[in-house]
Formats: C-alpha cells, sequence, structure tokens
C-alpha cells in the first residue's frame, strides 16, 4: 500500500516494520514526530526521557538484552548524548540499535548549524543519511540489519527537508523480532582501561571491515547519465542537485555517509572530467575526496552557511537566475511571537519593568528576547540558564544577585537544569532562580514531560514536584515560592523579596500553555474607545491581539483568549472583559 | 509531463499545513509522485509559514524557490507580498484578503503595507482574491478557511472537481466535512464568478 508519509513518520513506520521493540527520545524539532508517530504502534515501547544522554542510554540498555531499540534527537542533543555514544560505539550491541539525529541547516528552530558527521567519525560509528520518506523507511529497515551483522550502533542523520517533506513510501508488514540471549561478556561492555584497550582495536577493525562493505551496500549509489560532470552528493542535497542538472550529469549519491566507500569513489571519480561534490554544512566528502588524492570542486563554489536549495546550485554551479516578479517597497518580517494568552508574556513584561538581567534558556520563551518585551540577556543551550547565572553572579558579587534571574521552562529543568541548582546550592550561590511551568514541552508542539502527569502513550502517571525537587536541591522551602504569572503586582512582589535574599532561591511561575486543550479561553475583551487615550501602555506586553487602530487600541476578537494582562496595564479603565 | 508546484503561504495557526496535506492527498490519488515540504517547530508560533507542494511524474527537490510556483494560495496579504518573488511569471496568485499584522506594525516599527493586491497585479500578475475568512464564517467555522481557499483555487490545481472534493473528504474529521464542503463550494462559486 502507497502512503504519503512524513519522513519522521516513515522512520517510525521503519522501526514498526524492523521489529524495533523500544524508543526512548527527548523531543527537539526537526526530531520530534517520530517518537509520536512509533508511539502510536502497540507493538513499540515508546517513552519521553527527561533529556537524550538518558535516551541513548535507555535504548543502549534495551539493545544489550537483545531487543531492537532507538533513539531520536536534534542535532544538539547529541551534543548531550555524546558520552553513552562514544562508549556504545565499543560495546557495540545484541539487539539492533538505531540513532537519530537530526540536523537544522539554516536553523529553522534552532540555536546553531551544526553537521552531526562529525560525530560519526569521532565516534567511529556507520551513519546513514537518506534523502527522502521512502529511504527513511528502507533505511531504517536494513539499518537494523547491518547493526546487528557488524554489532555496532548505527547513526541515521536526518535534516529538517528530510524530516518534514512528506513523501511517497510503500508500506510492508511487521516483521517481529527474537529477543537475542544475552551473554555476560565483561570484556565486552564493562568499559575500564583493561577491556576498553581491546575493545578499541574490534572498534578500528570494524570500521575498517564497514569501509569495506561501504563498496557495494544498497545504501550508496550509481546514477551513470555518462557526460562530463560526475556529482558525488548524499542526503536532501542530492534533490536539488537531481531538480538542476537531471539526467545532464552522472551522481555518485551516498547513503552510507561514514566510513565513506574509497573503491565506490576512485572509480566513479575516473569516468568524469569534472567532479562536485555537493554537501550543505561541512566539507567532510570534499575532505575525503581530497585524502584520496581526488580533485574535486565544492566548498570553493558553495558556501559552508545556510541550507541549500536548487536556487542556489542553479546560482552557484551554473550562473542562471530565474525571473520573478517583487513588490518594491518594505515587506515588514513577520517573526514569531509568544501567542495570545501565554503564561510567560507576564513575568517577562516584569522583568523587562525591573530591568534585571536574564539569563536565557530554551524553549518558547526564547521569544522573550524578541521586541518589545525584550527581556533576555543569554540564551545558550537546555539548561545553561542556571549554571550561566550563578558564573555571572560569582565574579561580580553578591549586588550582582540582586539584580538578576535565571529563566528556564519545566521540561528544560527537567532535562539539565537541575544539576545547574545543585551547582548553586552546594558552592554557597545566592542566585534567583524562575521555573517557568506551563505544565508541557512548548516549544517542540506539546510534549509531555516528567512534570506533566502524562507519558508519551498518554497514560496517567504521578507527576514530579518542581518544588520537591527543588526543596531535595536544597532550597529552602520559605525560598521555593509559586506564583501565577499573570498576577504581575504579585509576581513582581515576590521577585523582589527573592532577589533581596541573601541566598538562593527558586520562583516558579506556573499557569498551563494557553494551547493545551483543557485550557479554556475566556470570552476575548475589548477596549470602551471613549477612555482610550492611545497612551499605548497595553501595546508593552507584545500581544499580537492588541494594535492601534486611529490612534486608540482595538483587540482582535478572534484571537483574543480573554487572559486579561493587557487590562492590568490599563490605567485609565479603557479595557473591559 | 505534468507537473505543478504549488506554495501555501500565511501566519502560523492559520491552518495551512492542513491544506498541503489535503493536496498531498488528491496528487497521490492520481497516481503522481508528490512531495510536501512543511515548517514546525519555532517559525509556527505566529511567524510567516510556507508549505511547498510539487507533483509530476517525479519530483526531486521538496521545496520550491523564486521564479518556481504555478500557483500561490496566500493565507493573508502581507504573506502574499513577501512570497510573491517565487511565482513563475505566468502562475496564479489566489489571496484572501485578509490583513495579519505582524508584530512590527503592531509596535509601530514599520506600517503595514497599503493596496497590496492591486500593486501585485500591477506587476502583471494574474491574481484571484476573495474574503475566505467570511466564506469559512458562512459555512459554519472560521477554521474552514483553508478549505474555502482551495474552492477558490479549485481551477487552478491541476485536479478534477472529484479528485479534490475526495481529497478534502479523506483529510478533515468526519464531524467537520460538511462545514468544509460548504465552504469548499462557496470558494468554487466565488471564483467562477470573478474569472
Amino acid at each position: 500500500m502507497k502512503k504519503i508519509m512524513l519522513g519522521n513518520e516513515a522512520v517510525a513506520r521503519g522501526l514498526y516494520e524492523a521489529g524495533c521493540r523500544l524508543v526512548s527520545s527527548y523531543p527537539g524539532t526537526p526530531s520530534t514526530e517520530i517518537s509520536e508517530a512509533a508511539a502510536k504502534y502497540d507493538e513499540i515501547y515508546a517513552e519521553w526521557a527527561p533529556n537524550e544522554k538518558v535516551a541513548l542510554e535507555v535504548a543502549l540498555g534495551a539493545s544489550m538484552a537483545g531487543g531492537r531499540s532507538f533513539c531520536a534527537m536534534k542535532h544538539v542533543g547529541l551534543n548531550v548524548a555524546a558520552d553513552p555514544l562514544f562508549i556504545g560505539a565499543y560495546i557495540g550491541v545484541g539487539g539492533g540499535m538505531i540513532i537519530a539525529v537530526a540536523d537544522d541547516p539554516g536553523m529553522h528552530s534552532s540555536q546553531n548549524e551544526q553537521d552531526s558527521r562529525h560525530y560519526a567519525i569521532a565516534a567511529k560509528l556507520p551513519m546513514l543519511e537518506p534523502s527522502d520518506s521512502a529511504e527513511c523507511l528502507s533505511f531504517v529497515k536494513a539499518g537494523y540489519d547491518f547493526s546487528e551483522k557488524f554489532d555496532t550502533p548505527v547513526i541515521l542523520r536526518l535534516n529538517t527537508r528530510v524530516s518534514h517533506s512528506q513523501s511517497v513510501v510503500e508500506l510492508a508488514e511487521r516483521e517481529e523480532r527474537e529477543i537475542i540471549p544475552y551473554e555476560k561478556s565483561p570484556a565486552k561492555r564493562v568499559m575500564m582501561p583493561a577491556n576498553a584497550k581491546g575493545r578499541h582495536v574490534v572498534v578500528e577493525k570494524r570500521l575498517e571491515e564497514i569501509a569495506e562493505y561501504a563498496n557495494e551496500c544498497p545504501f550508496n549509489r550509481v546514477i551513470d547519465n555518462g557526460g562530463e560532470l560526475g556529482i558525488i552528493t548524499a542526503g536532501p542535497s542530492f534533490n536539488y542537485a537531481m531538480e538542476v542538472f537531471g539526467d545532464k550529469a552522472s551522481y555518485l549519491k551516498l547513503g552510507l555517509v561514514n566510513p565513506m566507500p574509497d573503491k565506490l569513489i576512485r572509480d566513479f571519480v575516473a569516468k568524469y572530467q569534472r567532479i562536485i561534490v555537493i554537501e550543505e554544512l561541512d566539507d567532510v566528502i570534499e575532505t575525503h575526496c581530497r585524502k584520496l588524492d581526488i580533485t574535486v570542486d565544492g566548498k570553493n563554489l558553495l558556501p559552508l552557511c545556510d541550507e541549500f536549495t536548487q536556487e542556489l546550485l542553479a546560482e552557484k554551479l551554473l550562473g542562471e537566475v530565474k525571473p520573478y516578479a517583487a513588490l518594491e517597497e518594505n515587506i515588514p518580517v513577520r517573526p514569531p511571537v509568544l501567542c495570545p494568552g501565554c503564561p510567560h508574556r507576564g513575568i517577562f513584561y516584569v522583568l523587562k519593568k525591573m530591568g534585571l538581567y536574564v539569563s536565557g534558556d530554551i524553549g518558547c520563551y526564547t521569544l522573550g528576547a524578541l521586541p518589545p518585551l525584550g527581556a533576555l540577556d543569554t540564551t545558550l543551550c537546555m539548561g545553561a540558564s542556571i549554571s550561566a547565572l550563578h558564573g555571572y553572579n560569582k565574579v561580580l558579587g553578591e549586588d550582582s544577585a540582586k539584580k538578576s534571574v535565571a529563566i528556564i521552562g519545566d521540561s528544560t529543568f527537567m532535562h539539565s537544569g537541575m544539576t545547574g541548582l545543585a551547582n548553586i546550592t552546594y558552592n554557597k550561590g545566592i542566585s534567583t532562580v524562575i521555573i517557568v511551568d506551563n505544565s508541557i514541552t512548548g516549544m517542540t508542539g506539546h510534549q509531555q514531560n516528567p512534570c506533566t502527569g502524562f507519558t508519551l502513550k498518554g497514560e496517567p502517571v504521578p507527576q514530579i514536584s518542581l518544588e520537591a525537587v527543588c526543596k531535595a536541591l536544597g532550597i529552602e522551602e520559605a525560598h521555593i515560592r509559586v506564583t501565577d504569572p499573570n498576577e504581575i503586582t504579585e509576581t513582581e512582589a515576590v521577585l523582589k523579596e527573592e532577589l533581596a535574599y541573601e541566598g538562593p532561591s527558586v520562583v516558579i511561575c506556573r499557569r498551563p500553555c494557553a494551547l493545551l486543550k483543557y485550557v479554556k479561553a475566556e470570552p476575548a475583551f475589548t477596549v470602551d474607545t471613549e477612555k482610550c487615550i492611545g497612551c499605548k501602555a497595553c501595546m508593552k506586553i507584545g500581544c499580537p491581539c492588541i494594535s492601534i487602530v486611529d490612534k486608540k487600541a482595538t483587540i482582535n476578537a478572534t484571537l483574543c483568549t480573554g487572559c486579561g494582562l493587557c487590562k492590568k496595564l490599563c490605567k485609565f479603565g479603557a479595557i473591559q472583559g | 509531463m505534468t507537473k505543478k508546484n504549488i506554495m501555501i503561504v500565511g501566519v502560523g495557526g492559520q491552518g495551512t499545513l492542513l491544506a498541503s496535506r489535503i493536496l498531498g492527498n488528491a496528487s497521490l490519488a492520481l497516481g503522481y509522485d508528490v512531495k510536501v515540504s512543511e515548517v514546525h517547530g519555532m517559525s509556527q508560533r505566529g511567524g510567516s509559514v510556507v508549505t511547498y507542494v510539487k507533483y509530476g511524474e517525479s519530483v526531486a527537490s521538496p521545496i520550491i524557490c523564486r521564479g518556481e510556483a504555478d500557483v500561490i494560495l496566500a493565507f493573508e496579504e502581507l504573506e502574499a507580498a513577501r512570497w510573491l518573488p517565487y511565482l513563475k511569471p505566468d502562475g496564479i496568485m489566489i489571496i484572501n484578503t485578509q490583513q495579519i499584522n505582524p508584530m512590527p506594525v503592531v509596535t509601530g516599527a514599520a506600517e503595514y503595507p497599503a493596496d497590496i493586491i492591486e500593486k501585485i497585479k500591477a506587476k502583471g500578475v494574474r491574481v484571484i482574491s476573495a474574503d475566505a475568512l467570511a466564506m469559512a464564517k458562512e459555512a459554519g467555522t472560521e477554521k474552514a478557511v483553508n478549505v474555502a481557499l482551495i474552492g477558490l483555487a479549485a481551477d487552478y490545481l491541476g485536479f478534477d472537481r472529484g479528485t479534490l472534493v475526495d481529497a478534502v473528504k479523506t483529510s478533515v474529521a468526519p464531524k467537520f466535512l460538511e462545514v468544509n464542503m460548504k465552504a469548499f463550494e462557496l470558494g468554487a462559486s466565488h471564483a467562477k464568478d470573478v474569472e
């Protein structure tokens, strides 16, 4: 049966058909839908782990137990999971294991551009890279056999345009796999120096064998259209190259991007006068060609930054530009905004008003950096708001702690904020940490987490209490405060008290995400134009529902959720609801 | 050789993803190769969103670049202006006459350009515009604005009416089918009037 599926859904379908038993992941755009789709198959146990390191370790454990396992993450998630990744390479597998990592060239929803192929090279692991949904499905299925054949975890490299494009796939039945019986083998699985020395030798030998296999594996293919131009490419770049050159070039399309097939590459380049390597982000294939003494064009013509398109390739490689029309005038940008009724809006208004240094984190609340709220000073990586604030306060002294806060979401706090908080209490820090608890993992599209009371499969479970965690990590109970961020006066008063306190404190701003189904919108607020003097005080919260028409505020009744924040800012009683 | 590049542009939250799923299902029903590219994550939060639908005998790239779209379905006027360069010189633009202020306009840092539709037409571009939001409301729910727009564009997407109607049926939840079909018909009959 043919079906149109997202690349991510096709990966999940591949897991189902290949008899995968366990999925453990942490959400991250563009990888999130894989685990959500996998959770819909009853045959697969699927869970959200609190972070990517935990997820990868869970999947390694499941593989050791003899079942086929999987974990997925975005590119920066692999930074978090790098520790078990490298050691997993030494230990190898029981049941087959695939680690999906989704890169985001162009940074549609990320804080950096990062080429995950370097991880495959550094960890000495094989890496597969599909170009479309059909390959997502087939590479996962063949990837499990590959993993078991060579006793190695396999990395599946995805990309925004592969993960989030739908294309046609052919569905098949699930093949159940017997559990591979466990045999105790400390020399293989206890990675202490004496054993690891032996395993490193195994890893190097395995990589050599896979490199040999790469010359004939089903993942790499040659499309020989004759001619003078040969293109070596992989992943989404293959699609763009095909769009531009069609049958006017020949292609070596790499599906196994690490290790690379030396013989296949040499045989391919021998047939054409000119070779162009087309690869997004870093020059990994190109560098390998250089090692083989092969002259290629690549990054001399194509950029290291941003994602590729067929337009870019046509312009840079052929000098062709398609005609198009455009309006002369300036088109205002439309950046993403905090949603109407967003519970984060109140706290950012307060932080900006108080003029604090705000150490930010990763989530919807990163949008608090944008005008008019403009409250964030920094955003680094998951969990860094807390640990970086500690360093900031240690250098600038106690006074700085009275004028600075960290802000982090509930899911991000569970991911890697807890250790930062332990560091503060342990090392006599006095910082103030705000946890914005909206009862969901918001930015990636509403995933459950340990604080929400539900699993990925939708089963109810006891919620982990943020208050109890903070207390256990050494924050005094009197300085773990809970406020409703929509009550801006109260929230400001609580913050002032905790900033003044000469010890570590946590303020939990608790209000559920306005987009959650159980959060019912209140009737829309309205503006009394008689009373409105057009002072724009209500505009300071950056609510997309409010605009100024004929010098008076007006509220879009379709968008407004009746959160009432704007009413609290109006000194003239013009906003009603 | 049949080959169509369709772009759906709008503001996060307007229902552009459902519109692309309907067109994807219609392409699949006719046995075409098809690719649909979406944007998820941060940019969905009220930002400018774009979805590409490409079908034909064989589709390589899932995305559409400047000068490549046969049809652009714009859910909002400013987004129509923003994505105009992606239209082929002989392409057609279907525009919902809704205006949603982006944050720079809300804060007063920029102005919402006036007379966008007239300016696009002045570039020699074929335009069909209508208040699809009003049609959706008339049909019974504002959420059917995406299906009303597909009705408005029905004759330019390369599908026969039956295929498109079937695709709407397979793509929307049964309890919303009736209002969506009504929105589709309102869109389709309006398009006939303006042509």
